[in-house]
């Protein structure tokens, strides 16, 4: 059975119409994107051969599990998992690993996402036995070293966001909005009234009214000015006191530093709510403003965005939640504390009675505590800040070097972050999704595109700080020659990407007859 | 600073072409008085050599020099190298949610495999590209079984695993649906008359596949009682191993399966991360939280992978969103992908029925010093035994760098038999010696 869906890879067909070939008459990209050999690969199912295995396993010495097991629930082995060799296995994701484009590849200007380098060290670091082995239920005198690690990582993420304490156990950035809201309804509780809903920008990314309604809130959308930021007096109309919290990305997603939010942040606590930071663009403030003296009283930071953990493909990430003091009693369990010489996790409720409970499965994504905690200990106080300034440089030089060939819907200073639209190339039908896909072309990953929503044709670009000047320069001439292009070439970029393992792929397709596993003769789509 | 590439003269060169006078400059937006005027209080710079001593010394106030004899919801398993080297591949682990399709093949394609290995262990239709992890699935799975049915109440099991139990709580506390948590009998399986008294009204039951205490439940049964009351049946897995040995939760009327899948090639990592997975009947699949990827055409006709049905989420729907779940655990996920590739048809089975003979051997070997199970249901690779003062018992060989197992008066401490219960794992990583020394180490 080896390719059951009769899928067979064209490769090297028609020449013409491959991606590959089309694109390979062209100049190398300004990323250094070259054509070049790739390789198709079946699905895991789709080959192999009967009895071959890729592990090495002892053999059981008992009987056989239908000693025990009633055999209605026994199963024998399972049709259609794999059997392949471990070179095959190894050959597989090695070739699947070539299709994707990485940071360790290229820019990858992911605006909002903070795609920074992911040190070498720290996936290291996370590898020491003491800590990957480490059974997360082990006795309290086996797992020291991980309590002092989160300790003094807690500590450490408070002082960052200025802030009393903080929770580590949120796995993501929305996992900590939905824990961050559970915070501040449970104090809202604690007085009697837990309120009924929440004020968002219309700048918010979408977690924030998906989290807020998994908290039973109503969402109240706030329109932003014209000058990208929000204003005191929109807070002030919209503000009563069945209001439990609003929640502010500080720099917004436009890269705007919201720079009325002392005074939005009083205007909510004069009316009895609460401010909750999104601080997935904490980038840009490490080290130079900090959440807490800005007014916030709840910040989530995304340690796989700010502190350079891996991303992976889609996580794992870590949400850790800072909070004010008022609020601290009311973090989910465990946290870490001192005890006599050593460290102890409190996981009773008995000891934090207001504790909102408990939000994952053990203490959180410790593995990328360890990581989180290398590169903190790596960068210290002023590494930390020139990491911040750093990346508002890029970003700033980004900004200048693109005026002019795209359009910048918001002229207000920006920070980490910089939105351009594409209505600059609306004349010659181009849109954001070609520029996008062109710079696939040239070996960049695009931009965030067609978010913040109040930008319509968005492309969104966060360059990060650890992109030297020369890869700035080629993603800039990559964009402006993609905005030539534009004028000269319509059609080229509509077709694009040329260069890609696969050209654009038909998505209304894959949304309308969804096929969303493997099965014996599967057709794609 | 390894990680910044600037040099002065280029950060001159770029605040000329930013048109600002100094780097200070660029932060005019943020009014002064906010602004940080002192270094942050954090600990100081190390270079690599200090920083490598200093993780160093943390990872070695740590107790891993055998494998622990602890599972309760994170086991200890053999990952093949051959996992972590692929992992390690930058163009894997450096990138982020494929939202760029035609640069995230490889991402996409691994994502499916790993829909279709949820799809095929768990005997359901359809699977997303993973969830933080199995507590936080099977919260969600909740959530989505009230969406389904329209009713409110979540009925549960006393052996589900209770952390799980607790997540799932605060999950729902803010929305006011209702637990009603029913207890298991003797044999450490779910109490059916109690679930029968129960189940009327609920959007769903909740049973463990196996359970908390390592018991196969009794989830056919529970799972009859609860299409008869037009609830849903969740199966909770917490030892994904176990399915390739008993029958698949959809095969046993489950029409939700949700756990993690943390033991196909996940380090213990201290319990994170790992993948939480989740899968369901087709029915079902617009209710489904979280990304997903599909097949799909370029316009080539060749067979490719994307991102769908995103209008179920939050970046479509914002508050009318399934979930607010965005960022998953998509390279656990290609952990688990990767590994069980490695295995296969032949090595899961063999796996499985390896953990199943350990367990045995657990057994029989404390049988031999005294210690007998707790419960007399059937079990796969992790048992409760009655040593008697189960605190005790860990403390003492904790001295001895052993992890014995967690005391089950954690979370049982007013049940008959809860003083004694020690919940132990025996997996293909304790070899019949070490589990040897562990009995005669548990009963001088």
């Amino acid at each position: 059975m080896s390719n059951p869906t009769g899928w067979k890879p064209s490769v090297g067909a028609s020449p013409s119409a491959a991606a590959g070939a089309a694109g390979a008459g062209e100049p190398p990209g300004l990323g250094g994107a070259a054509p070049g050999l790739a390789h198709e690969e079946p699905l895991l199912f789709e080959h192999g051969s009967r009895g071959r295995c890729g592990v090495s396993l002892p053999a059981p010495v008992g009987p056989a599990p239908a000693a025990e097991i009633p055999a209605a629930l026994l199963r024998g082995p399972i049709d259609g998992l794999p059997e392949l060799s471990e070179l095959e296995v190894v050959r597989h994701f090695t070739r699947l690993s070539t299709w994707n484009h990485g940071i360790d590849t290229g820019l990858y200007p992911l605006g909002s996402c903070t795609m920074k380098y992911n040190p070498r060290s720290s996936e290291a670091f996370a590898r020491l036995p003491g800590f990957a082995g480490l059974h997360p239920l082990a006795p309290a005198t086996h797992v020291q070293g991980a309590l002092e690690l989160m300790y003094r990582l807690e500590r450490a993420l408070s002082e960052i966001a200025g802030m009393s304490a903080t929770s580590l156990s949120p796995a993501a950035g929305a996992h900590g909005e939905l824990t961050g809201l559970m915070v501040i309804r449970a104090w809202h509780q604690s007085r009697g009234n837990p309120r009924r809903k929440v004020l968002i920008p219309d700048t918010a990314h979408g977690t924030n009214p998906a989290s807020a309604a998994l908290n039973g809130y109503t969402c109240v959308e706030l329109a932003s000015g014209p000058d990208g930021r929000l204003h005191p007096e929109t807070v002030a109309a919209a503000m009563d006191e069945d209001v439990a919290a609003i929640m502010v990305t500080n720099p917004n997603t436009l890269g705007i530093f919201e720079s009325h939010i002392a005074e939005i942040a009083a205007i909510v606590h004069g009316r009895g709510g609460l401010v909750y930071g999104d601080g997935a663009n904490m980038n840009a403030l490490l080290g130079v403003a900090r959440p807490g003296d800005l007014g916030f009283d709840v910040i989530q930071y995304n340690l796989h965005k700010t502190f350079a953990t891996p991303h992976g493909g889609g996580g794992p990430g870590a949400g850790p939640v800072a909070v004010t003091g008022a609020l601290a009693p009311f973090l989910p369990l465990p946290m870490v504390v001192e005890d006599g010489p050593g460290f102890r996790l409190v996981t009773d409720p008995a000891e934090r009675p207001g504790s909102v409970g408990k939000i994952h499965g053990f203490w959180g994504n410790f593995g990328m505590f360890v990581r989180a905690w290398a590169y903190l200990r790596e960068l210290g106080p002023e590494g930390l800040r020139a990491t911040a300034e750093l990346a508002v440089l890029n970003a700033a030089y980004v900004r200048a070097g693109l005026s002019g060939a795209y359009h910048l819907p918001y002229p207000t200073d920006s920070l980490h972050e910089v939105v351009f639209d594409d209505q600059a190339q609306k004349a010659a039908g181009i849109t954001t999704m070609d520029v996008a896909k062109r710079l696939i072309d040239h070996g960049f990953h695009p931009p965030t595109i067609y978010f913040p929503l109040v930008v319509h044709g968005a492309l969104m670009i966060e360059p990060t700080e650890t992109e030297s000047k020369e890869a700035l320069d080629a993603f800039i001439g990559a964009m402006r020659a993609i905005a030539d292009e534009a004028r000269t070439d319509p059609d080229r970029l509509r077709a694009a990407p040329l260069r890609a393992f696969r050209s654009r792929l038909d998505e209304t397709r894959a949304a309308r007859r969804p096929v969303l596993r493997w099965t014996p003769g599967m057709q794609a789509g | 600073m390894r990680y910044h590439p600037h040099t002065a003269a280029d950060v001159q060169e770029m605040l000329a072409a930013a048109g600002a006078p100094s780097v200070d400059a660029l932060f005019r937006s943020i009014p002064e008085p906010l602004r940080l005027a002192r270094a942050l209080d954090v600990p100081p710079a190390l270079d690599e050599i200090s920083l490598s001593r200093e993780l160093g010394r943390l990872a070695a106030r740590n107790e891993v020099s055998h494998p622990p004899f602890v599972g309760a919801g994170c086991y200890p398993h053999h990952v093949p190298p051959a996992v972590d080297q692929l992992l390690l591949r930058g163009e894997f682990f450096t990138a982020y949610t494929p939202y760029q399709p035609e640069i995230s093949q490889g991402t996409l394609q691994a994502l499916f495999e790993w829909q279709t290995f949820v799809c095929l262990l768990t005997g359901l239709e359809v699977s997303n590209a993973s969830l933080y992890d199995g507590a936080t699935a099977t919260a969600e799975a909740a959530l989505m079984a009230t969406r389904i049915t329209g009713r409110r109440r979540i009925v549960v099991s006393a052996a589900v695993h209770p952390e799980w139990r607790k997540v799932l709580a605060s999950y729902l506390r803010s929305t006011h649906d209702e637990i009603v948590t029913i207890p298991f009998g003797a044999d450490g399986r779910t109490d059916l008359d109690a679930l029968r008294r129960s189940v009327d009204g609920a959007a769903a039951v909740i049973v463990g596949w196996p359970n908390f205490l390592g018991v196969l439940d009794a989830l056919p049964e529970a799972a009859a009682l609860a299409r008869e009351a037009g609830a849903l049946t969740i199966a909770a897995t917490a030892e994904a191993v176990a399915l390739g040995l008993i029958q698949p939760p959809g095969a046993l009327g489950a029409d939700v399966a949700a756990g993690s899948f943390q033991s196909f090639g996940n380090p213990l990592s201290f319990g994170g991360p790992a993948p939480g997975y989740l899968a369901i009947r087709e029915a079902h699949v617009r209710q489904m939280p979280g990304r997903v990827c599909g097949a799909t055409v370029d316009r080539q006709g060749r067979r490719g992978f994307a991102l769908t049905l995103s209008t179920r989420e939050q970046h479509i729907r914002r508050e009318k969103a399934t979930s607010n779940v965005c960022t998953n655990a998509g390279l656990c996920a290609l952990a688990s992908t990767i590994h069980l590739g490695l295995l296969g048809r032949r090595g899961l089975a063999e796996l499985a029925r390896l953990n199943f003979d350990r367990a045995r051997l657990l057994r029989d070997a404390m049988a031999e010093v005294g210690v007998r199970p707790v419960f007399d249901g059937p079990f796969f690779n992790e048992l409760a035994l009655d040593v008697g003062d189960a605190e005790e018992v860990v403390a003492r060989l904790a001295r001895r760098g052993l992890a014995a197992g967690v005391p089950l008066s954690r979370w049982y401490p007013d049940a008959p038999w809860s003083r004694g219960a020690l919940l132990s794992v025996a997996t293909e990583l304790h070899d019949p010696e070490l589990i040897r020394l562990f009995a005669r180490a548990v009963r001088p």
